[in-house]
């Protein structure tokens, strides 16, 4: 119980700061282009890192998920929309899982 | 009657969209988090304080393995410092009337999708315009956890697992459109999954767990990246 509100705290608090410290105290602009490219690159990093391979172990079988893999990497390379992604791949998703209740 | 676009109501208004992709993305949040044996309370408790959906993602991984608050730190560290990026470029924008307290609270609510939000208007920010943005992605985020954490529940597996998708369906919105136009970015991607695979299929690495593993794979990429393929100055988000 204790243990859920310390790493709550620590999520919290950790994701506040990196978000309040340069808003309010940095005034310049970061000049080092290594940094600035290291930083650039990592949402994409990490986003990719977190989705991949874990997305194929969130379904018992692996077929649903590379379906809706798949739905997913495809709508967002057509549209911009977060919510049509998100509908594409469960739907891919769900008919993933029913073709193996066929099998 | 269409609002002054510094208004409250205005920010309102364009933060309605970032809302609804929020509120199917926090209920397979929920899903994730009570098939992992979180408490419901606890797991609104994350969203209401967070508000940030892979550093959320991966926290409650951390959770239910009882990794250290260290492992915790470190990765939340690493996987949101975006956001240090994001309020840097944002901080360049902000109107006179931002004041401290109004960064403080403000800086609460940057996300990918506000931030994208926020930059795209072609006028300096005013407190009233980013609180009015923030409420409904901070709503639909909550409500979206709570519901989802809830039904996790009452859903049948099947119904669940696939609504579970939809988280990666965020990560995948923002990565996949800019690697259109961008070969360089697909590359630190495919270093950033290579390593990620290689961390979790060969066996000498099951010592490392989820949380380092996301951390090492996302520094070996953009240090690679950063590199092999400096980015041009100004703002590298402004494209």
């Amino acid at each position: 119980m204790n243990n859920y509100l310390i790493y709550i705290l620590v999520m919290a608090g950790v994701t506040y700061l990196i978000r309040m410290l340069p808003l309010t105290l940095v005034k310049g602009k970061i000049k080092s282009q290594f940094i600035q490219s290291f930083i650039y690159y990592i949402p994409y990093a990490v986003l990719s890192a977190m989705t991949i391979p874990a997305i194929f172990y969130s379904t018992p079988e692996l077929l649903p998920s590379v379906l809706g893999l798949t739905a997913a990497v495809v709508t967002a390379f057509f549209t911009r929309s977060l919510l049509g992604v998100a509908m594409c791949a469960c739907a891919a998703t769900l008919i993933g899982e029913l073709i193996m209740l066929l099998f | 009657m269409k609002p002054k676009s510094n208004s409250f109501k205005s920010g309102f208004i364009d933060g309605i969209p970032i809302g609804l992709g929020y509120l199917s993305v926090s209920f397979s949040f929920g899903i994730q988090a009570h098939a992992m044996g979180i408490p419901i309370l606890w797991t609104l408790l994350i969203s209401m304080t967070n508000l940030t959906s892979a550093g959320q993602a991966s926290g409650i991984g951390i959770i239910a393995a009882g990794g250290s608050f260290i492992e915790m730190a470190l990765t939340q560290l690493i996987i949101n410092s975006r956001y240090f990026l994001m309020s840097l470029s944002l901080s360049q924008k902000l109107e006179g009337g931002f004041t401290l307290p109004h960064r403080l609270a403000a800086s609460f609510g940057i996300t990918d999708e506000v931030f994208a939000l926020a930059s795209s208007k072609n006028h300096k920010l005013a407190p009233k315009y980013m609180y009015g943005l923030l409420c409904a992605p901070y709503i639909g985020w909550s409500l979206g956890t709570f519901l989802g954490a809830a039904a996790g529940n009452l859903l049948p597996d099947m119904i669940s697992d696939a609504l579970g998708i939809a988280l990666y369906g965020m990560f995948i919105e923002i990565v996949v459109p800019p690697m259109k136009k961008n070969l360089r970015l697909l590359a630190v991607v495919s270093l950033a999954i290579a390593v990620s695979c290689a961390l979790y299929y060969i066996p000498i690495f099951d010592f490392i767990s989820s949380g380092f593993s996301i951390i090492i794979s996302t520094v070996i990429a953009s240090l690679f990246g950063a590199l092999l393929f400096p980015v041009q100055t100004e703002d590298p988000d402004d494209e």
